[in-house]
């Protein structure tokens, strides 16, 4: 008989139009390619999604969350119309309003606020991809109230970036992945660099190179990765630095490099007591002195010819001078920091040690190689070649999230920096519009008047005391107590500080907490439970003590039960966004980059994009730069903002066809602008020469092509800073020196921690005793934060999260998988189900993050394993630490950028009888929008 | 009972690197997306904001944890869906037909009009690379993209699977496992490719790429050599040093 088989049709259609625009399913924002078909009625809804191979970020490929977008535009959790609270905060019981109604609440509340005392306002956007927006906003609104979440996300690693070098991971660069050798991968957060890391990763791997994780747990790329070092938690620094002694005592750095291009020659002075003593050597102009190696005298550090001595000494006024790398051999080269001293400490065995020094040398030295492209530096020097030093790093919150994290990022940096791997050929590349140095950053303003906007941007970087954020009296200016004495270099606020001060009344009593796609009432807040608590909390005359909330969100979260109103964001196929230049970038290494969002498809509810509604507020509240004088309407939407608002005459939102459509970086507003970035696929793609492509703080032709592209407006070169004179100058006046003085409380804090150069001390182990085991969470690879569990495809593959345990306390506890443990902290205690992980660092224990979830919210069932099993690990780690019998409370967090430590949490394990379900157990919230379906099958095509 | 095709044309099938693999599910849900919009029957969830969601995948990421005797534990990531055998025991099981493996190039695939939901193929699958689909009843498998990788309507370069294509880290491969001059072959033979389970005589086409060995940095331990014995000296040296660097000691 002959074989038979069916006729198929091979070519089907595949959809009717292709709709370009840019991901949302976590931070990364790749490009995305929306495959739209017509259902039965004739209307176009979305088919398919997939990755848009010509996007700079993602090249055609997309991670798990980006494909399943479409379950999260069709998700039953979708917030559908404007929410007013009826029952108490808390219950979720609300009224369905109109936007009349909604807008008109809100500007009631809002006006006499700003008319009379707008800090009242404390505005927090969360995971908001639109903060040049929403932060000039509350500038024009005039409170000095504003942050998105880096405070409790990852700015430990971006401040010490921007302090040291410019910049730092994700966002700001990434490692020259077609030529690195050797890749070194500290704790990541998965949302931060997703795809591209998988990709570098890919290349790496195919190229054979070596790949070497850093991490307590050996999953995802530490499981790919070729070798693993199983860290124990908070002790990144101490290995950091103990690979710089190694490399610094084998005299395994790059001191050329370190003497053209980084502050290792600079002249410190050597003058214990003296307000002068660990500051730089500066003419009166303030620029940096060096001592030039040809004439032996001090020369300004970018004078045409100059060679940089990193030896010679200076005297001058009986003060002696030493260059920075001498002060870093004198730390440095001491066997604290030895192999055999750390190794204990961060459970990493000294031989390891060595051995990963030892293959660091190998291959910066002895796979050093050079690129045929020439160019020419600040000084004026033309170099026939580029060196490329082929190590490459990367690390972003499992180092950061530590209150020794600013350190210990700084460490890392500076290791790069040694290596003469940062900005070279192989090695650790910026994306524009960064290098960007610290002192061409914006400084914090909280200059406030009534009626009138902020005497300018909010966040920014501090030099020195003066530029705190404190009132006349010394009090703190913001309602986070950002810029303060307490942590002073935070540059992205403390959202996690927000709702206990605002409780407290400390430093000031609020009326309106105003916040945006941030989950306070669970998986985004320390001390969950406590913070439910400040939220419903009331008065003695039964007021709330926080009087009024607005939020803002796209779905039915845990958070919007406890808003008094409820404003319902689009999802983010329904809306415009815009990935500004000003804000944070998607450019590539050799590439400037930008991109937006626009409506692929209309909201079929009541629902409006955040940044619409923020503008018809501002209008009705008559903020400046949001009407004309006539006041009328500045901006119809976000899309028209968008489009025609110029942060300064012919910059933009958009960098890209400004003026006639031939302009890139700068130019008039271009009413076709939109179109011409939805016809090029959403984005925007604008590629730096070639001589300009590597040494980019240093490389004439980058610093002309940036001023041209509007990144800044003269070139500014710049030197690394190994030495971070702001610190030193946070340690004079804790020393007694200056004007602007801290309590006395934090005197030796401040000594002690803001070192110019990197140090690693022990977090603060008050309380800890009894407490002996390191607990964190990571972010799975196909969820980002709590917005998963709603996604009927992405909680199919994440919908437990089990408390992993190394075999060592499974076997000390008597525990076994399915066992239930009680976990238990200082500050609290939840029971959780257990799970034995061997590939773990064996005095460490973790869980997924945010599976968790709440009764009630996402529109999930009651008894989804989420709210059954799921837990978090919040309950357990406060926002102060435990009292130390001082009488103050100190808080949990990073004493220099007062970054959130979670990872700082320690935790004490018992076996316990199985109980119903995982505890705490909150009483359900009801849901604005019922549950989902019972069963999916979803097709839109006929 | 079904035949098998005596041979086919092409043998075409994946080869998956289980060293790149960072086991992301990316492939999982591009896959999940594809194919509830094309081929056939959608892929139907049950449960699916409920207490035990359970919908069909037509790929799934499995990780085992390895622990060596000697050295540390390993994690490894483990995408797993049909291999299109040779010698396939879920097509010659099929009492109706609708199973079959194609002559032109090896794709096996469900004529889901003919399939009866009986569940034979699944229990035969050696690898339990089919799902029933709990909505429409009939088995729901990996169609190698058929409906992408001849697809004039595509791009050249999108011919390949949805896995494929989507996979961040490059770790899925598709092509002429017959051809042994095509690119996944020679990666095969390159890398040592192996048949899943070939004790189960199925012969599948899909080929796995194992991980590379782990581990091995402080296996023979190497340390740098201090440039002076002591720390004082470091200063010293930094001096010689800088002579010798170009424009040193001018």
């Amino acid at each position: 008989m002959a074989y038979r088989q069916p006729v198929l049709e091979t070519s089907p259609e595949v959809s009717d139009e292709i709709r370009r625009t840019t991901c949302y399913m976590c931070a990364c924002r790749c490009g995305i390619n929306v495959h739209m078909k017509s259902g039965p009625d004739g209307k176009k809804r979305v088919a398919y999604i997939e990755g848009n191979r010509d996007h700079p970020v993602n090249k055609g490929v997309l991670c798990a969350k980006g494909s399943a977008g479409i379950m999260q535009v069709n998700a039953p959790s979708r917030l559908r119309a404007p929410l007013k609270r009826v029952g108490p905060r808390g219950s979720g019981e609300f009224e369905e309003i109109s936007w009349d109604e909604a807008m008109e609440i809100a500007t009631g509340w809002l006006k006499p606020l700003r008319e009379e005392a707008p800090e009242k306002l404390a505005f927090f956007t969360g995971r908001d991809q639109s903060q040049s927006f929403t932060g000039w906003w509350a500038q024009q609104f005039g409170t000095p109230n504003y942050a998105a979440h880096g405070g409790f996300c990852s700015v430990n690693m971006a401040t010490a970036g921007i302090y040291t070098m410019g910049g730092a991971f994700w966002e700001f660069g990434q490692p020259d992945w077609d030529h690195t050798k050797l890749f070194l991968l500290f704790g990541v957060a998965e949302d931060h660099d997703s795809n591209p890391i998988k990709m570098g990763i890919g290349k790496i791997k195919a190229r054979g190179a070596r790949v070497i994780g850093v991490n307590p747990v050996r999953t995802g790329y530490n499981a790919a990765a070729d070798d693993w070092i199983g860290i124990t938690p908070g002790t990144d620094g101490l290995f950091i630095l103990s690979l710089v002694h190694e490399l610094m005592k084998a005299g395994k750095i790059d001191l050329d490099y370190l003497a053209r291009y980084t502050n290792a020659p600079c002249l410190v002075a050597e003058a214990p007591g003296s307000a002068q003593h660990g500051l730089l050597l500066r003419d009166e102009g303030g620029k940096t002195l060096v001592i030039d190696r040809a004439s032996g005298k001090l020369a300004p550090f970018d004078r045409p010819g100059v060679r940089p001595d990193l030896t010679a000494t200076h005297e001058q006024d009986g003060v002696t001078y030493r260059p920075v790398l001498h002060l870093m051999a004198d730390r440095y080269l001491s066997t604290d920091y030895a192999p055999e001293t750390v190794a204990g400490r961060c459970g990493i065995p000294a031989d390891k040690i060595r051995a990963v020094a030892a293959e660091i040398a190998r291959v910066a030295f002895d796979e050093a190689f050079e690129l045929d492209r020439e160019w020419t530096d600040f000084r004026g020097e033309t170099h026939k070649t580029m060196v490329g030093r082929p190590v490459s790093f990367h690390a972003m919150r499992g180092i950061s999230a530590h209150a020794n994290g600013f350190q210990s990022c700084r460490a890392l940096h500076v290791l790069q920096i040694l290596l003469g791997t940062v900005e070279v050929p192989g090695g650790f590349r910026f994306k524009p519009p960064y290098p960007k140095p610290s002192h061409i950053h914006p400084k914090p303003h909280c200059g406030v008047t009534p009626g009138a906007p902020l005497d300018g941007p909010h966040l920014g970087f501090v030099h020195g005391p003066e530029d705190l954020a404190l009132r006349d009296d010394g009090s703190p200016a913001r309602i986070d107590k950002a810029f303060t004495w307490e942590n002073p270099m935070s540059a992205h606020g403390l959202m996690h500080m927000v709702i206990s001060n605002a409780h407290a009344g400390d430093p000031y009593k609020i009326d309106t907490l105003f916040m945006y796609m941030a989950n306070m009432a669970w998986n985004s807040s320390m001390n969950t439970k406590g913070v439910m608590e400040m939220l419903t909390d009331t008065d003695e005359s039964g007021d709330y003590v926080i009087p009024r909330i607005i939020y803002s969100d796209a779905y039915s979260s845990e958070m919007v039960a406890y808003a008094d109103l409820v404003l319902p964001d689009a999802t983010y196929l329904e809306r415009h966004d815009c990935i500004s230049l000003l804000d944070r970038p998607i450019c590539e290494a050799d590439a400037m980059a930008d991109a937006i969002r626009w409506p692929v498809i209309e909201p079929d509810r009541n629902v409006k994009g955040f940044q619409s509604v923020l503008i018809d507020l501002g209008v009705r509240l008559a903020l400046p730069g949001l009407v004309s004088e006539d006041g009328s309407a500045r901006y119809a939407d976000y899309a028209d903002y968008i489009v025609n608002h110029e942060r300064k005459p012919g910059i933009g939102p958009l960098a890209g066809w400004r003026g006639d459509g031939t302009g890139a970086g700068r130019g008039a507003p271009n009413p076709e602008q939109l179109n011409r970035y939805i016809d090029n696929g959403g984005f925007f793609e604008t590629h730096i020469p070639a001589e300009a492509s590597y040494y980019k703080p240093w490389n004439a032709a980058y610093q002309d092509w940036a001023v041209s592209m509007g990144l800044f407006d003269s070139p500014q070169p710049y030197l690394f800073q190994l030495y971070v004179e702001p610190l030193r100058r946070f340690q004079l006046a804790a020393e007694g020196h200056g004007e602007r003085q801290p309590p006395d409380h934090l005197r030796e804090r401040i000594k002690t921690t803001m070192d110019p150069l990197p140090i690693w001390y022990e977090t603060d182990q008050q309380g800890n005793e009894g407490f002996p085991v390191n607990a964190l969470t990571q972010r799975p690879m196909a969820m980002y934060h709590s917005w998963g569990s709603q996604n009927a495809w992405l909680r199919q593959l994440h919908g437990h999260n089990p408390l992993y345990m190394p075999t060592r306390l499974m076997r000390e506890h008597g525990l076994k998988d399915g066992d239930w443990a009680r976990v238990s902290s200082p500050h609290g205690e939840i029971t959780v189900p257990v799970m034995e992980m061997a590939a773990l660092n064996d005095n460490t224990v973790w869980t997924w993050n945010a599976i968790g979830k709440r009764k009630g919210a996402w529109a999930l069932e009651e008894d989804a394993p989420e709210a059954t099993r799921g837990f978090l690990l919040n309950h357990l780690i406060h926002e102060l630490l435990p009292p130390r019998g001082d009488g103050l409370r100190w808080a949990n967090s990073d004493p220099i950028t007062g970054q959130a430590a979670w990872f700082d949490l320690k935790v004490k394990i018992e076996k316990v009888a199985a109980p119903t379900e995982s505890q705490p157990v909150f009483p359900p919230i009801k849901s604005p929008v019922g549950t989902g379906p019972k069963r999916l099958r979803w097709k839109v095509g006929k | 009972m079904t035949t098998l095709p005596e041979s086919t044309d092409r043998k075409l099938g994946l080869v998956i690197d289980l060293d790149t693999c960072v086991g992301c599910h990316a492939c999982v849900i591009s896959c999940k997306g594809w194919n509830t919009e094309n081929y056939g029957a959608p892929l139907s969830d049950q449960s699916p904001y409920g207490a035990d969601p359970s919908g069909t995948f037509l790929n799934r990421v499995h990780s085992y944890e390895v622990q060596p005797e000697d050295g540390l534990a390993q994690l490894i990531h483990f995408p797993k869906s049909c291999l299109h055998c040779e010698d396939a025991p879920c097509v010659t099981v099929c009492p109706t037909g609708a199973s079959y493996k194609r002559t032109e190039d090896g794709i096996v695939l469900v004529n889901e009009s003919d399939c009866i939901g009986c569940g034979l193929c699944a229990w035969s699958c050696p690898y339990g690379a089919r799902e029933l689909d709990a909505a429409e009843g009939v088995m729901k498998k990996c169609t190698l993209c058929v409906d992408r990788i001849y697809n004039d309507n595509l791009p050249e370069e999108d011919r390949m699977p949805a896995c494929v294509r989507t996979c961040p880290a490059g770790a899925r491969h598709f092509g002429d496992l017959g051809d042994p001059d095509s690119a996944v072959s020679q990666l095969v033979a390159e890398r040592g490719g192996l048949d899943l389970m070939p004790e189960q005589g199925t012969r599948p086409v899909n080929k796995y790429l194992p991980p590379r060995p782990k581990d091995r940095i402080a296996a023979e331990p190497r340390a740098l050599e201090p440039v002076v014995e002591e720390a004082t000296g470091f200063l010293g040296w930094l001096d010689r040093a800088l002579d010798r660097l170009p424009g040193g000691g001018d």
